[in-house]
């Protein structure tokens, strides 16, 4: 028994070494963060440092299913920005008219991944190229909604969901305004860093281990296969862009109560798709589909934040800054196509 | 594909030259509902003048300098997201130097990004997609600590005012350009072995590799002259504009890259006409005039530009079903 398990672990090893490499990679650059940050580690650089990743972790995760499909989604940082501009209208008021309007935003980000599902399968069209087509479309309602930016969020909600998990229990009156005993342990941990494990264990993990979401690295893998294997193609394309429609309304939500304002900046949404699939392929999922994770993407996020954390700290010029960025992209790619040294058969390379 | 297309009766399309004729209809749909609504609300025809269809193809000429560029990098199945920075970096580098020097710079530039992309795609096999981003990021790096994150207090020089902004016989001369790029791209696809080798690559790489092709040489060529069209529209922007600034290629790569599919080229590579691109980069061009014209909000501008990929796309871009 003992033997099976450890050879379980050593082939999860090496089918994940490139997500491993990203944990230890990512933990140790954070440490030298905090033992680099004049404060040490505190609960309120947490908090910061959590509010600064989630919204582009949770744009990471919708590219992620699109991808594991073999796909592409250019829409998600358009869907973000279009929820973003939905809630600054929603979440104004109080109590039933919050949770409402909270529905209606996650309703709002998932029809849209819908809709881009159904003119991928049902259309036929390439993803990438009609997810560009449908995020123009996205940021022009999102521009009719906000045309100028502006907007209000209820002030307890944006104060709850980007402080601490103690002022959010005492901003909405539970376990005793956050004073419980039992409580204590939990209070520093910041709301938006609970909110970014929630999601990913009550949203992802489950979609993952459905037949549906295994059908989704199916077709990564070779969609003919797939179909050949009598597994319902469709469904799963469908569900992968609606999966990615979700998320990226769970991270516009998040965008318009953290600015406690909605604003349709085209050029803010393109660089946020564009630094999700950044965060994909550092995570670990390959852009040609059927290996990786959601869970990767989070730590390609984080490695990719703290990495300009990093630069706050050290007193690096802030000019340099994109500069650095993309060369840690650029290493991270090449390094992990120094697998193809390895490559005997020139063959193997045509994919 | 020239065998099937001879025995088909004469006035048939063949496949490849449908979505160029839908484009070019709906580029006449563009200009009859343009000029129905200035008759009705002005009483003039502006848009049949050809002050400004000539105006809107010297427009349309930075743009398809650039999409013949990222339409050699789409026919054989990859894309070039670098093109951005490349342009602005063309553009800043060669009003920089100024003088002779400028446009050998502009190229230069072209030349080293392309090289860069053509190693990262053709040697160590990454997409496309994610190592130009990269690369992408790196060039903007570049010129943000470079000019301080400025725009660059430099003038074009005389040779791209004379190139990009000039006219003779009332006709700019950016259009004659882009007029004799596009000639070159003709004959390059369709009458030199490397333009086969192109086709070949894009319909399937491993059976061009078996059949002989270089396809490593044939990749670098792509990317390098994708990135020397890119840095040359930008040495031409500047010149139209009279000066390089930052960001001024972020408005360029999704249209450069939705003209190309709209014109038929088949976005997974392999399949497409240069005619085509003409068509969607004239048909972009209009578009965003038209609307302007029409005093569309940003907003409505971008649902219908969407809207009208789309629907193009529905009528004739559509994929086949994996059935086996």
């Amino acid at each position: 028994m003992d033997n099976v398990r450890a050879s379980g672990s050593t082939i999860w090893f090496r089918q994940n070494t490139g997500f491993a490499v990203i944990v230890v990679l990512f933990f140790v650059v954070y440490a030298l963060y905090h033992l680099a940050h004049p404060k040490g580690f505190s609960s309120q650089v947490f908090i910061q440092n959590s509010n600064e990743v989630f919204g582009l972790a949770m744009v990471a995760m919708a590219q992620t299913v699109p991808v594991l499909m073999g796909g592409l989604d250019l829409s998600v940082g358009a869907v973000m920005t279009l929820v973003d501009c939905l809630a600054s209208h929603l979440l104004e008021g109080s109590g039933w008219s919050l949770f409402w309007g909270i529905i209606v935003c996650l309703l709002a980000g998932t029809a849209a991944g819908l809709f881009n599902g159904i003119i991928v399968v049902y259309g036929r069209i390439q993803p990438i190229i009609a997810t560009l087509a449908t995020g123009a479309i996205y940021i022009g309602l999102a521009l009719f909604l906000r045309p100028i930016p502006g907007g209000k969020i209820n002030e307890d909600l944006n104060w709850s969901f980007t402080n601490s998990l103690g002022d959010a229990a005492e901003t909405i009156g539970i376990f005793d305004d956050g004073k419980a005993a039992w409580f204590s342990p939990f209070a520093g941990l910041p709301t938006a860093f609970l909110l970014l494990v929630i999601v990913a264990i009550v949203v992802w993990v489950p979609f993952r281990r459905s037949v549906t979401g295994r059908t989704v690295y199916a077709i990564g893998s070779a969609e003919g296969a797939a179909y050949m294997s009598g597994l319902n193609i469709n469904r799963a394309k469908l569900a992968a862009f609606t999966m990615a429609g979700l998320f990226s309304g769970i991270g516009g939500i998040f965008m318009a109560i953290q600015t406690s304002s909605g604003n349709a900046d085209m050029p803010m949404a393109g660089s946020y798709t564009l630094s999700s699939i950044a965060s994909v392929v550092i995570g670990g999922t390959s852009l040609l589909g059927g290996s990786g994770s959601a869970i990767g993407s989070i730590f390609g996020t984080l490695i990719l934040r703290v990495i300009s954390f990093n630069f706050r700290i050290f007193d690096i010029p802030p000019l340099l800054q994109p500069l650095f960025e993309g060369i840690v992209l650029l290493a991270a790619v090449s390094l992990g196509a120094l697998s193809i040294l390895r490559v005997k058969n020139q063959l193997e390379l045509f994919r | 594909m020239s065998t099937s297309s001879s025995t088909k009766s004469r006035f048939e399309l063949t496949r490849d030259d449908k979505p160029i004729a839908i484009a070019a209809l709906f580029i006449v749909v563009i200009l009859i509902a343009g000029t129905i609504y200035t008759l009705s609300r002005y009483g003039s025809m502006p848009l049949l003048t050809p002050t400004y269809l000539i105006q809107q193809l010297q427009i349309g000429s930075y743009l398809g300098i650039i999409a013949a560029g990222m339409m050699l990098v789409i026919l054989i199945s990859q894309i070039d997201l670098s093109v951005p920075w490349t342009l602005a970096a063309g553009a800043m580098m060669a009003t920089a130097v100024g003088g002779p020097w400028a446009l050998p710079m502009a190229l230069a530039v072209g030349l080293i990004v392309g090289v860069v992309n053509g190693f990262g795609v053709a040697v160590l096999r990454i997409p496309s997609m994610i190592f130009t981003l990269g690369v992408n990021a790196v060039m903007r790096g570049l010129m943000v600590a470079q000019t301080g994150g400025f725009a660059p207090q430099t003038k074009a020089t005389d040779l791209m005012r004379f190139l990009a902004a000039e006219r003779s016989f009332g006709i700019p001369h950016a259009i004659f350009v882009w007029i004799l790029i596009s000639i070159a791209m003709v004959i390059l696809l369709k009458k030199t072995a490397f333009g086969r080798s192109i086709y070949a690559i894009g319909n399937k790489e491993a059976a061009a590799y078996l059949s002989g092709v270089p396809t490593k040489r044939v990749l670098f060529i792509a990317f390098i002259l994708c990135s020397t069209l890119s840095s040359f529209a930008g040495l031409l922007l500047a010149g139209y504009s009279t000066k390089a600034y930052q960001g001024m290629g972020d408005a360029y790569v999704l249209p450069a890259i939705a003209a190309v599919v709209i014109g038929g080229t088949n976005i997974l590579g392999g399949r497409g006409r240069y005619l085509g691109t003409i068509v969607g980069v004239i048909l972009i061009v209009l578009l965003n005039s038209v609307l302007s014209i029409m005093e569309m909000p940003e907003a409505g501008r971008q649902i219908i530009y969407g809207a009208v990929i789309i629907a193009m796309l529905l009528v004739y871009g559509r994929g086949e079903k994996a059935t086996s």
